[in-house]
């Protein structure tokens, strides 16, 4: 098998051992939609600033969920010591980042799907822009934002106290994922084109980019026993 | 280190003539490891883990080869549960299935005997002799004094990182093997 | 052991006299400004820090490469040494920047692109720090902290970018620097201020990496002294 073919395994196991247990999906779900509800009490929100404040609340949501799961990526491997066992066989250490990054991607993808609309309708918002505009957003953001964190929820796995230390060290990080994403989410919800945010989306790829880069190259050195 | 997980602070690893660390992928291939941890996952079935890990070895007819490892331990009725259910035993058992299900060409053991239970000991007995016979090498780490006498050609004290001693395994007798691990350990 | 103790203490006696320079050059040679009044002399400060802020980093960058590349041991407690002088300096930042914007500008905090990004700057390096005092073998700790002190780096630029186009949604050309029109004698004041803090950089960065060494010392005389019991 090849390189992909690997990666492939390694996802199916991983999506496999996350649908018997629905340990962490559940809890992004949940947590997704508790936030936002929290927010709107929070900041009092009426009907004019909602339309200023929603895509901030989006965001705010998906990240605060996204660290609560991401909390967990490297639990399975810690059970039995099985991080150890896949570092024995022959797959090159990359393989075991991209497959984790797909993992956690395709749950925040979920979350997404299954909480985005929850929020139009909690909030009342009417959406204007282009659905595809919306999804290309959504989908950079997300990808910025899950690679950088895979990276980091191996290097705080490390440490005993890996909980509380990932959002710590992972917030600063994420801030120009964040604001591209809140600024272009904002432009896109009100129906403008896709001319408009060029510029965020602009800088949304070049993180995703050195993001997936960078701890491709370390990734190797994190894993190291 | 010989696993090639640590990088060796100096010098190299060298198996079979050739050095390791040069192609670590392909020299992975060859090992099979058991230690005290199982390297299984508990929410998969006995089943699953197998097939997981022998997609990651690229081990050919590969259902085959599970139905032919999960005899080899004894667990062909257990083929689909989950591992979570398992006893201690049963586990060990399936440890051994999984690190020998690419065939290696060497297997390492890091305190084997440690947690397995009467029926796992004499499995994991079977298996290498088995392993032996098919001229395959085997290393094995423990501090049990009497498997290490019964299961070894060569025997080699290490103490303090260093090796202190070497000899064929049956030039030995248990009391001496002893008498010479303690006076070796006294001697630093 | 004596010798190098000896370039130590003369860093020390030069960095010492560098900052009674540029005290000198900053209160008294520069002329006090005319609009900000006395306050402004906090300016030659705030970018003296901010300088060696960067600078800092910019090595933790540079040392965490090379110790990942050469595992010298060297390397990493330059790269830790560092990341805390800069934390320092990037405090002192962070709290000259809003004294000299209170008179400036009538308000403490101006969420401008520099002093934002400074922010993240902070609470990154500070992460860093995290990291190393986290409960992790000390090989490993190096490591990771490494790999930390590169991502961490790298998104330095990123942040800065992210903050000026959001900034400019908002706060249209609030900040414009001091720069332009600078008095002669203010940006020699400036120059000296930044040179003198350059060298106590460096005099915390020798000191630094001095206990650090003595420490390592320390624990393997107590090691050996243990395997002798």
């Amino acid at each position: 098998m090849g390189y992909l073919s690997k990666i492939l395994n390694l996802v199916w196991k991983d999506l496999v051992i996350e649908f018997r247990a629905k340990e962490i999906l559940s809890v992004m779900l949940i947590f997704a939609i508790l936030v936002p509800i929290i927010l709107a009490f929070s900041l009092n929100s009426a009907q004019e600033t909602t339309e200023n404040i929603f895509p901030g609340i989006i965001w705010v949501a998906l990240t605060f969920s996204g660290i609560l799961g991401f909390n967990r990526t490297f639990l399975n491997e810690k059970q039995n010591d099985s991080l150890l066992g896949l570092m024995l066989t022959p797959v090159d250490r990359t393989a075991i980042y991209f497959a984790k990054v797909i993992v956690n991607f395709t749950m925040m993808i979920f979350t997404e799907a299954v909480t985005l609309p929850l929020l139009f309708i909690l909030f009342d918002f009417r959406f204007r822009g282009s659905i595809l505009t919306l999804v290309l957003v959504i989908f950079l953001g997300t990808l910025g934002f899950t690679s950088v964190s895979t990276f980091l929820s191996a290097l705080s796995a490390n440490t005993r106290a890996s909980e509380i230390l990932l959002p710590i060290i992972l917030f600063p990080i994420i801030i120009p994922v964040i604001i591209a994403a809140v600024q272009s989410t904002g432009i896109v919800l009100v129906g403008a084109s896709i001319g408009e945010i060029a510029s965020w989306i602009k800088l949304l790829g070049v993180y995703d980019v050195i993001f997936m880069a960078v701890p491709f190259i370390l990734f190797e050195y994190i894993l190291e026993v | 280190m010989l696993a090639l997980l640590t990088p060796p602070s100096a010098g190299e690893v060298i198996i079979a003539g050739q050095s390791a660390s040069a192609k670590p992928l392909n020299y992975r291939k060859k090992i099979g490891v058991i230690s005290h941890n199982t390297f299984l996952y508990n929410n998969l079935s006995a089943y699953e883990n197998l097939l997981f890990y022998g997609r990651m070895y690229d081990v050919p007819n590969l259902k085959k080869r599970i139905n032919e490892v999960i005899s080899e331990v004894g667990l062909k009725y257990s083929l689909n549960d989950p591992v979570r259910n398992f006893s201690r035993g049963m586990q060990q058992r399936l440890s051994i299935a999984r690190a020998i299900i690419h065939e290696p060409e060497i297997l390492f053991l890091d305190e084997p005997y440690t947690g397995l239970d009467q029926a796992a000991v004499k499995i994991l007995n079977n298996v290498l002799l088995k392993l032996k016979n098919n001229e395959r090498t085997i290393l094995m780490v423990t501090h049990n004094f009497e498997q290490a006498l019964n299961m070894s050609d060569r025997l080699v004290i290490l103490v303090g990182g260093r090796i202190v001693h070497e000899t064929p395994g049956s030039f030995l007798t248990l009391e001496s093997l002893k008498d010479l691990y303690l006076n070796l350990v006294e001697e630093r | 052991m004596s010798k190098k103790l000896k370039g130590h203490t003369f860093l020390g006696w030069l960095t010492f006299a560098m900052i009674i320079f540029a005290l000198y050059m900053a209160l008294v040679h520069a002329p006090v400004e005319r609009v900000m009044g006395v306050v402004q002399k906090i300016f030659y400060f705030h970018v003296a820090s901010a300088w060696n802020a960067f600078f800092a980093f910019f090595v933790v960058f540079v040392a965490s490469i090379i110790f990942l590349k050469t595992r010298n041991r060297k390397w990493d407690i330059i790269a830790k040494v560092s990341a805390e002088i800069g934390v320092v300096f990037t405090t002192i930042v962070l709290v000259s920047g809003p004294i000299w914007a209170r008179s400036a500008w009538n308000r403490w905090w101006v969420w401008e692109p520099r002093l934002t990004t400074t922010l993240i700057l902070w609470f990154i390096y500070l992460a860093y720090i995290l990291i190393r005092s986290a409960s992790i073998e000390e090989d490993k700790k190096g490591v990771l902290a490494a790999a930390f002190g590169i991502i961490g780096f790298l998104d330095v630029p990123v942040v800065f970018f992210a903050i000026r186009w959001w900034g400019s949604l908002y706060h249209p050309e609030v900040v414009k620097g001091s720069g332009g029109g600078l008095h002669p004698a203010m940006f020699q004041a400036l120059i000296a201020c930044v040179v003198a803090f350059t060298f106590l950089y460096f005099y915390f960065l020798q000191k630094g990496i001095f206990i650090e060494l003595s420490r390592l010392r320390i624990e393997k005389i107590k090691e050996e002294l243990r395997a002798e019991n």
